[in-house]
Order: C-alpha cells, then structure tokens, then sequence
C-alpha cells in the first residue's frame, strides 16, 4: 500500500482497490505461469490456454463440456444424483456444511457434470470433474454419475469421454469413496468387454484414487499438455524416500515417456483429435467441421503443422489479437481439410 | 513401557510380569503361590476383556498394526497345505510385498494371494514392509486370471501399510496396476473370497481387494486414507489422528453397518497376535464357508451378484 493510499479515508480507498481489482477481473487475465497480462476475448478464444506460454489454465467442467462438445448439442444428464453424508463426518466443521458451501460456490450438486451430446455428429456421451468442487475428489455422488453415465454410454453403444481433475477419493466418505474406485473400474471392464469405447482424458491434476481407476483405464488415455498425473502425491513421496523429486515428475511428458498414456494433446486440438479417434474406432463418418466463422480471403498456408499454428509469438496485445484470428481460421481451414480426409 | 504390548494394555503388562516374577519366586517357597498366580491370571483375563471390550477406533488401529500380529506368511502354513509359491509378474520382477500361490484347504485347490509385511528387520526390507510395486499388483493379477482359467477359487489376505509411494513405483505406472486389478477383478470367473487381516490401507488394499466376500477380523482397519494422512490434511497435525479414525470409521463394526464388509471374523481375547493358531483356525473355517456357499450357486450368478454389489456401493 502507497503511502497516499494510508492517508485517504477508508471509504475512499475502499472503493479505489475495489475498481482497480474489478478492471482485470473483467477484461484482463493475467497468465499463472507467464504472468502475462492477456486480452480475456482472446483467452477464451483460445479455449483458455495462455496465447504467450501455450500454459494450460483449469476451467470448470460447464466450461469444458462447452468447448468440447458440438456447439448447442450438450444435455445435461443425471443432475439430480446428490452427495450422501452416510457417515455424519465431522471435523473442525461438519462436512454437510462444507458441501452446502460447495454447492453454493460452484453452481454445482458434487464433483462432476455429465452430458449426452455430439462430437463433429458423433453421439457420445462426456463427463467432466468440477475441480472447485472440493478438489475434484470422488465420493459417492461422483462415482454414482459416473457409473450411470456408462450404463447410458453402453446401452446407446456411444462412446465415453471423461475429462479427469482430481486430487483423489473424499475422504469424508471414507471407504464408501474407496468403493467408488472399485465401481467405476468394473463399470468401464463392461465397456471394454463390450467393445464400446472409453477415451480418458487427464487433465491438471489427477491423483490418488482416480488415477488408480477410471483415469487410467481409457482405451486411449490422453492427457493435456504438462498436466500433473499420479498414484501418489509429491510430497508423500519425498518424505518416504527423503530426497527431491526429478523436474517434470509425473506430468503428461513423464507419463508418455513411461508408457502410461498414448498422446499429449493440446486443447484446442482435443475436439478433432478424440473425434478422429472415435470415428476410426466406431467406424463410423464425422461431420464436417462447421467453421465458427465465416473465413475470408485469408491466404495463410493452411498445410502447416498444427504446433505451428499455435506456436506463432508477437510483441503487441493488437498484433497477437490479429494474430489469434488468423489462428482461428487456419484451425478451421485444417478442420475443414480433415473432414475432406475423412 | 513393554515394546509387546499397546500403550493402553500397560496395565495388562504390569501384571502379566507380576506373573512371571511370582512363578520364579515359586520354586523356593511353600506359600500359596500357585493360588495366587490363578488368582492373578483371572484378573489379567478380566482386565484384558475389559480394556477390549472399550477399544476406541484408534487403538484397534493399534492392535492391527500391533508389531507381534499375524501376517500372511503367519496364516498360509496353518490356514492352507501344500502351498506351492509362484513368483513374478513376467515383465519386470518379483514383488515380495505379495505373496502368491496354489494351495489346499481341505481338499479343494485355491490361489492365495497376501501382502506381507515382513517380520524381522532383514525381512522387512526385502517385503519393502508391505508396500507393493506396479509389479507385485501384476503377479497378483497373473496369479488371478491363472486361477480363472483352471476354476480355482482365489482367496486374497489383505495387510499393507499402502501401496509404495516412490519414484519407480510412478515410473513402472501403480495406478494403471491397481486400475487393472479392479476391473478384472471385477468380473473374473471364478469366486474371489478377500479378508482383511490387519491394516488395509486404501488403494493399496483395494487392489487386490474385490470380490464376493469381504471379511474383516475383529481388529482390523479398513481406510481410504490412513488416520495420520487424514488428520495432517484436516488438522495439519497427526496428533489428530485418533479423531480422524474415528471420524472416518475405520473398523470392521462400522463397516459393516455400511454394507461395504460382509462379516467379522471374532479374534481370539487381546487380539490375534494372542493365539495365532485359533485365529487361523477361524480364517480357515470362515473361508471354507464362504467358498462352500458361492460354488453352491450357477458361477454366473455369482458374478452377476458381484457386480450388482460393487454398482450398490454407497446407495
């Protein structure tokens, strides 16, 4: 604080911060990683990944579900499941209350939304972890939806996508949490023995009990560029093996050196690269790729890489703007190019 | 403090070395001794029913992790005979933190597969002190679908402290282990009877941990996270951990009103550590039992009553 801000009266400076905070909140969005300072129309743009440092930011599970699904085709699916308190756990507060504030602060019933919906056409279902929701952790409600968000995927034979984010089992449902692991794992078996499939998606971060059950039983296991995945927590294992951890310990990088996973895929490259998937795997036709907006006479070199494309820098906030559209209309003509392929 | 006993059986230890203070005393004296040391075995006996029978959650924690309780390798020679011991996962190694085979109870052939902790300081290294590796949930696994295919019934003993949380461990892929160890074991055809016979310590214990049966003994613990770990989380402090396990419900009794464990399996007074053998003597009984009743029914019954019953989790 200035020392002009300690002499104003605090109603004044009260009102001055409140401004100053409510200008970035707004327009602005500074990057975690890069500290950035982004234009926020070109943040979501660009599904929420920093347009500077490519950093992947957390989004909510509505907000994943949009950018994922065919725009205007998600329905929502089973809201009504609810957390149980079977336990009537309690420490420092009850957890009834934590949840009722959870529920307030999110929007949301427990950890996970789930859609039916289409991807380029494609019938499928999707479910997404709310990671705000007490750190995307499974209890009963989470592993209830999802089991029946399965159930539905093999009864219609549509495929199952998840996108993961949590930090484990609750455990404020204790070992009620730990059967959610055993029920989503053998819900998932049935999938596979049925020859529908399941694409996992692993998102910043997993741990614990859902990376050892439904996040790493994909039938193609995907991860989002340096997401943070594993059994166990860094810090649990520093203080059992007493000695620091190597850099890039358990990110998708690691995780794809050792095999666990088949792809690291970008955001903003998920849609096109799980629906290619999809169709190869159901054997069936996507819909063409119907650009956002309509292109113009743009003569960018469509035939580039698709890293390239995201990988383009400039100096100036109106350059980069430019420079994201130009982004947009070579993502579609590629979207465009490989629905020719197809 | 006697290292034997638990913090709230002192008392139990002070008279049990009155005890044998008095029957070195009896050699040279006429008095009544022998009467006396009756006398003082009831009072030990009562006072262990006692400090039993008001045994909070955290100190059943305690009891089974109890440094003189029965491990697997304690059980398999006086539950089973003819055990033949099968080693490795085929890929990497051989994972002694599970212990795995084919053996007999009674006449029938079962794959038993157990943690173990191991005993001596040597022994604990070498079975990594129960916690397994991506490899030794794979030999489990191996073991499992082994059993499947030649309609032996599997019987699991569960015990670990967790499964290990180390570099190798993430490198060699331990959740994707585990994962797989629930979805087979999920619909593996052939009947799967689990018992957890001291710590069962979330996925760790899981992995090898579904079936149709899942039996605690009486002092055995069953947790998502271990009392210490929830209390460090909540409280930031582990000295929490006695109202964590409480909280968490962590015991068979609780468990059961939950309908996550089907049965208890009582431990001999003082725990099983008391009477290694009638413990094993109960397993056994309780094991053949289960197993009589589910090859009682059609197998795909069996399964189709296992995954309603792993889809009920929680309802």
């Amino acid at each position: 604080m200035s020392w002009i801000n300690k002499i104003l009266p605090s109603g004044v400076r009260s009102q001055e911060s409140e401004k100053r905070s409510n200008v970035p909140e707004g327009l602005w969005k500074k990057c975690v990683k890069c500290d950035a300072v982004l234009y926020r129309p070109d943040v979501d743009r660009n599904d929420d990944v920093c347009p500077k440092c490519d950093h992947h930011m957390r989004i909510g599970a509505r907000r994943r579900l949009a950018i994922f699904l065919d725009q205007d085709t998600g329905e929502e699916i089973l809201a009504d499941i609810e957390p149980v308190d079977r336990l009537k756990f309690r420490d420092k507060k009850r957890y009834r209350d934590r949840l009722s504030a959870a529920q307030k602060s999110t929007g949301e019933k427990d950890a996970l939304v789930a859609m039916r919906g289409e991807l380029r056409g494609l019938p499928i279902v999707c479910v997404a972890f709310e990671f705000n929701f007490h750190g995307g952790s499974m209890g009963y409600a989470v592993g209830e939806k999802f089991t029946r968000a399965a159930h539905l995927a093999l009864e219609q034979r549509a495929p199952l996508v998840c996108f993961a984010a949590s930090g484990g089992a609750r455990m404020q449902e204790a070992l009620i949490s730990l059967m959610q692991m055993a029920k989503t794992s053998a819900v998932l078996e049935r999938m596979k023995l049925q020859g529908v499939p399941y694409i996992s998606v692993m998102t910043d971060p997993i741990y614990g009990g859902v990376s050892a059950s439904l996040a790493l039983l994909g039938d193609v296991n995907i991860a989002e560029p340096d997401a943070r995945a594993g059994f166990a927590g860094p810090n649990i294992i520093e203080q059992t093996i007493r000695q620091k951890l190597p850099k890039g310990f358990q990110r998708s990088e690691f995780l794809l050196e050792h095999g666990a996973i088949d792809m690291i895929v970008h955001r903003t490259q998920m849609r096109d690269t799980i629906a290619g998937l999809l169709s190869k795997l159901t054997h069936q036709p996507l819909r063409a790729a119907t650009p956002e907006a309509p292109p113009d006479e743009d003569t960018t070199d469509a035939e580039g890489e698709p890293e390239e494309v995201l990988e383009g820098e400039s100096e100036s906030e109106s350059e980069d703007r430019a420079e994201d559209q130009r982004r947009e209309e070579r993502k579609d003509k590629l979207e465009e190019n490989a629905s020719v392929d197809d | 403090m006697n290292p034997n006993y638990l913090d709230f059986e002192q008392p139990i230890a002070d008279l049990e070395v009155k005890i044998e203070e008095l029957q070195l005393v009896g050699t040279d004296n006429e008095i009544n001794i022998v009467a006396e040391i009756e006398n003082l075995r009831e009072k030990s006996t009562r006072l262990t029913e006692k400090i039993y029978a008001n045994l909070s959650s955290w100190d059943i924690v305690k009891v089974a992790r109890h440094p003189l309780r029965p491990y697997t390798l304690d059980y398999i020679p006086r539950i089973f005979t003819d055990f033949d011991e099968l080693h490795g996962d085929r890929h990497f190694g051989d994972d002694r933190a599970i212990v795995g085979g084919l053996a007999r109870l009674g006449e029938r052939t079962v794959m038993v597969i157990g943690q173990e902790k191991g005993r001596a300081v040597k022994d604990k290294v070498l079975r990594n002190f129960g916690m397994p590796k991506p490899e030794g949930y794979r030999k489990a696994l191996r073991l499992m679908e082994l059993a499947e295919r030649f309609k032996v019934p599997v019987v699991t003993l569960i015990d670990t402290p967790g499964a290990y949380p180390g570099i190798d461990s993430e490198e060699r892929g331990i959740s994707e282990s585990i994962a797989q160890n629930l979805a087979v074991m999920s619909r593996l055809a052939t009947p799967i009877v689990c018992i957890v016979i001291g710590e069962g310590s979330s996925g760790g214990a899981l992995g090898i941990g579904v079936g149709d049966h899942l039996a605690m003994l009486q002092y055995a613990t069953y947790f998502v996270i271990s009392p210490e770990g929830c209390a460090n989380i909540i409280w930031k402090s582990t000295e929490h951990a006695s109202d964590a396990a409480e909280a968490m419900g962590v015991t068979s009794s609780v468990l059961q009103e939950l309908g996550i464990v089907d049965a208890t399996i009582p431990e001999p007074l003082g725990g099983a550590h008391r009477d290694v053998d009638l413990m094993a003597e109960r397993i056994r009984a309780h094991i053949t039992a289960q197993l009589d009743a589910l090859e009682q029914l059609p197998l795909e019954d069996v399964l189709t009553k296992r995954y309603q019953r792993l889809m009920s989790y929680g309802n």
